[in-house]
This record gives C-alpha cells, sequence and structure tokens, in this order.
C-alpha cells in the first residue's frame, strides 16, 4: 500500500536554506572558487571525473565545491548532468604509447628505455604534516633539466617481443556500453574494464588488497605505471577524417602476472591492465590487479571462491553511485512498511502469549 | 607537424586555450550559424592492455559548432570542454584557413603552436630532473 503523505515542504525548503548557509561557512573567511579547487585540490577532481565518468576539470570542481568536499555526492552530481548532455560520438581509441608523460615508472625493469621519471608523486615524503602549508608562501619553483624528448615505449613490449608475457592483440571490436545498455553478466573483458574504470576507489582498493593477501592471489608486478596526456580524435562524420578535439591527463598500469602454459604451451606472464581518468594512480593500479583477479576463468585458473574473482559479485558492487542511491534511501520515510511489521510482531506476541495461557 | 593540413589546424585550435585564441583572432568576422554552438559529450575508448580490443574509459565535454563566413566558406569545430565561444573561433579560423591560410597562419597558428611546444617542453623539463640516475656501490666483497 502506499500512502502520499504531506507536509514536509516548508521543512525541506528550510533544510535546504540551512545548507546552503553552512556551505558557505564562516564569511567573514574568503569563498573557494572554482579555479582555487580545480587548481589546489586537483587529486579530489581528477577522482570525481574518473568516478563521475566525465572529464571535465571545471564541472568536477563545481561539484565538490556544491557537496562540501562529500566527493561520492559531488560524483552523483557528475553523473546526473552527464545524463542531461548529447552524446556526439565516440573517440578513436586513445594511443597511451604516445602519452607525454609526467611520471613513468617501472617497479619490474630498472633501465626501461626512455627511463625512470618520478613526476610530482607523494613516493618518498615521509608522511609528516607540513606546517609550512598553514603559513602563505609560494614554493621553490621546480628543477628543469634540458634533454630532447625521448619515446617512452610501453615497458611490457619489450617482454612481448620475446614472447614471455601474453600478448594484448590489436582489435576493433564495438566495446559494450553501461552507460547505454544495462550491465548483463557474464560480462566480456571491455564491460568489466568499464566498470572498473568508473568504480568506487575505497572498494577495489580493498578488493585489489585482498588479492594480494592471498582471496584470488596473482603475484602482481607493477610492470609499468604511467601519466601523463594523450590527444583525444574522432571522427568528424561532415569532414571525413578524424581531428584532435582535445587533451587529457591519464593514468595507466600495467601488471605482470604469474604464469599460464601448459605442455604444448610455453609458460607466459599473464597481465592485468588499469586505465583512468586524471592522475588516479592508487585506482589504476588496483583496477589492474582486479582486472587480472577476474580473468581467472580465461586464462583456465582454479576459482577459489575469494570475492575478487566473482564478476558478478564485483560488478554489481563497485559503482558508488548505484550503493549510495540504494543504501542512503533506507533513511527515507518507510513508515507504512514499518506499521507492517509492527502489526505482524504485535500478532505473534499475542499468538505467544495466548499458548502460554 | 603540418600545420596547413585541416585535421592538424583543427586539432591545435581544439586543444588551444580559449582566451589566446580569442585575444590572437581579434573582433570576430561576420558570420552565420549553420549549426550555432552546441555542448555535449563525446565516449573516450582505451585498449585493453594499451594495444588490444577498445573499451569505454568515460565521456568528456565537447562544444561543436558549425558556421558560414560572408566569403561563403564553411568552418566546424569540436572543442573539448563547455566554452561556446572558443568553439565560434575555432570555426572561424578553420574558415578563415580554407580561404587565405598564410594569413592567418602567422597571426594565430604559429603563435599557439609556439605556446603548446613551450608548454610541452616545460612540463619534460621538470619530468627529465625527476628522471632516476641509478648508480650502484661498488661493495667490498670480491
Amino acid at each position: 500500500m502506499y500512502v502520499a503523505v504531506k507536509g514536509g515542504e516548508r521543512a525541506i525548503r528550510n533544510a535546504h536554506a540551512w545548507l546552503a548557509e553552512e556551505r558557505r561557512g564562516d564569511p567573514d573567511i574568503p569563498e573557494l572558487t572554482i579555479p582555487q579547487i580545480r587548481a589546489q585540490m586537483a587529486l579530489a577532481v581528477n577522482r570525481v571525473m574518473a568516478e563521475g565518468s566525465l572529464h571535465d576539470p571545471d564541472l568536477a570542481a563545481l561539484a565538490i565545491k556544491q557537496a562540501r568536499g562529500d566527493l561520492i555526492e559531488a560524483i552523483f552530481l557528475i553523473r546526473a548532468y552527464r545524463t542531461t548532455l548529447p552524446r556526439f560520438g565516440t573517440s578513436t581509441p586513445v594511443d597511451t604509447a604516445d602519452m607525454a608523460v609526467s611520471r613513468r615508472i617501472s617497479a619490474t625493469f630498472k633501465d626501461a628505455p626512455g627511463g625512470q621519471i618520478l613526476g610530482p608523486t607523494f613516493d618518498y615524503t615521509h608522511r609528516l604534516l607540513d606546517f609550512s602549508l598553514m603559513a602563505n608562501g609560494d614554493p621553490p619553483a621546480a628543477p628543469k633539466a634540458s634533454a630532447d624528448p625521448q619515446p617512452v615505449p610501453h615497458i611490457l613490449s619489450f617482454l612481448d617481443t620475446d614472447g614471455l608475457i601474453e600478448p594484448a592483440p590489436h582489435s576493433d571490436a564495438t566495446p559494450r556500453d553501461l552507460t547505454r545498455e544495462p550491465l548483463e553478466l557474464p560480462a566480456d573483458r571491455a564491460l568489466r574494464l568499464q566498470a572498473l574504470t568508473r568504480a568506487d576507489e575505497g572498494f577495489l582498493l580493498g578488493l585489489a588488497y585482498s588479492t594480494q593477501r592471498g582471496y584470488g592471489r596473482n603475484h602482481a608486478f607493477v610492470g609499468e605505471l604511467r601519466i601523463g596526456t594523450v590527444c583525444v580524435e574522432m571522427e568528424i562524420p561532415e569532414l571525413g577524417f578524424a581531428v584532435d578535439i582535445g587533451e587529457i591527463e591519464l593514468t595507466e598500469c600495467e601488471t605482470v602476472n604469474q604464469f599460464t602454459g601448459s605442455k604444448t604451451e610455453p609458460a607466459q606472464f599473464t597481465r592485468g591492465y588499469g586505465l583512468t581518468f586524471g592522475q588516479t594512480e592508487r585506482k589504476a593500479i588496483s583496477m589492474a590487479l582486479v582486472d587480472r583477479a577476474l580473468r581467472w576463468r580465461e586464462l583456465g585458473e582454479d576459482d577459489q571462491g575469494a570475492p575478487a574473482q566473482d564478476e558478478e559479485f564485483v560488478l554489481s558492487h563497485c559503482d558508488n553511485i548505484q550503493a549510495t542511491g540504494f543504501l542512503e534511501h533506507i533513511k527515507l520515510p518507510h513508515y507504512v512498511d514499518f506499521q507492517a511489521e509492527l502489526e505482524l510482531i504485535r500478532r505473534l506476541r499475542a499468538a505467544a502469549s495466548e499458548d502460554a495461557e | 607537424m603540418d600545420l596547413l593540413e585541416r585535421r592538424n589546424w583543427m586539432g591545435l585550435l581544439a586543444r588551444a586555450n580559449p582566451e589566446r585564441l580569442g585575444d590572437l583572432l581579434g573582433d570576430l568576422p561576420e558570420h552565420s550559424f549553420a549549426r550555432a554552438p552546441e555542448i555535449g559529450t563525446v565516449m573516450v575508448q582505451g585498449r585493453t592492455g594499451g594495444t588490444g580490443a577498445p573499451f569505454n574509459i568515460g565521456e568528456i565535454t565537447v562544444t561543436r559548432c558549425t558556421l558560414r563566413l560572408a566569403s561563403g566558406t564553411i568552418g566546424h569545430s569540436c572543442v573539448q570542454g563547455r566554452n561556446k565561444t572558443h568553439a565560434t573561433c575555432a570555426a572561424i579560423v578553420d574558415a578563415l584557413m580554407q580561404d587565405t591560410p598564410a594569413r592567418f597562419m602567422e597571426r594565430i597558428l604559429t603563435p599557439l603552436a609556439n605556446d603548446a611546444s613551450q608548454s610541452a617542453s616545460l612540463r619534460h623539463a621538470k619530468a627529465e630532473a625527476t628522471k632516476v640516475e641509478f648508480f650502484t656501490l661498488v661493495r667490498g666483497e670480491d
């Protein structure tokens, strides 16, 4: 039974007015601007773009401001906005080998051609609070070194040349699209990668960690982690050729994992893959580990019953907007449902006390 | 990159800083819209393992526009972001480049290309400064 109850309008209106006031905070403190959030909270902006599945730093910064820094709420705003826009088309697949890298490291090859480039990383910091950031002051300029740009080929391509790792053969198959059709299982790898790249970072981190601790272990090395910008190119129908329509920052992680092989096939390393919007390396590494764990069937491995191997479990629970929508709805009025439960428990108790008499 | 090739100049205009493009173009020449600037998205694809089968990463916002100059030449643009002025300026320069390439090459595209290569070399120089130079310590065992 559904009973409409009215009477909350004034309370809701006033709650929203108070929310707006709280969002602004103390009026004696200068208000945050969108460019400030975009520039100085860049990693939060990147996370909102990755999980909001829409690359637009200004909109992500606006969403963070509107959501008072609640990133899942901000991601929700971005997902909602995205649905209002027409889609003009699909890019040609980005070429990550041609990335202008700001960071590129390998945990497997010390002397990788192109070198190990640390970039603007938190690694090797001491994780001590820097109280100088509480005072105003500009940091010293980052040092520069001159050298001609060198190509930075994918490190795994060297293993590939020797046949030591499974190939990632080129294909132009049109991938299924989660934003256009509901998730159907079993999913192929392309659909899983789309779900993982927009998945909740915390959920993926937990699952990836579980594989390292033995729940679907696949012993991953980070073969290569790279962050940088790539051009986005799209075929323009009116012109009949493809043009660059912009440039975005991506994080790519390729893992080298333990072997497949048989009596007839020589042993080969296997791969996991992560590719995410922005500088989001924890997410990209997690994605690669979970991608690899989900490939157990294809690689002829045992189902250990581990959560990270369970495609239905992972794909049905990795989206934080679906999750928070269902979770948070239980705080909304359920008066009638609960009334039914109350009636039931009273009847049960009455029946029990009659029996006792 | 040969900027006299249309796909290259269109790419440079799409990646340009909108304010800088507006400044270089100055007053907009007379034009009429065949398709007024419109905001939408493009789904960006990557490849599994960097080289394999395509998959969808997520969308980017874009603005596209088609217009006609007084000369009758038609200009197109599709640029990242939601800036309608950027899309308009890019389509105007696309049309101008078809009419008199030499003039607008020098006035608009060369400065934009210089901006792009400057910011690329700045990033490269900073990245280069964080490149690890391994050395091995001599150990006293043998």
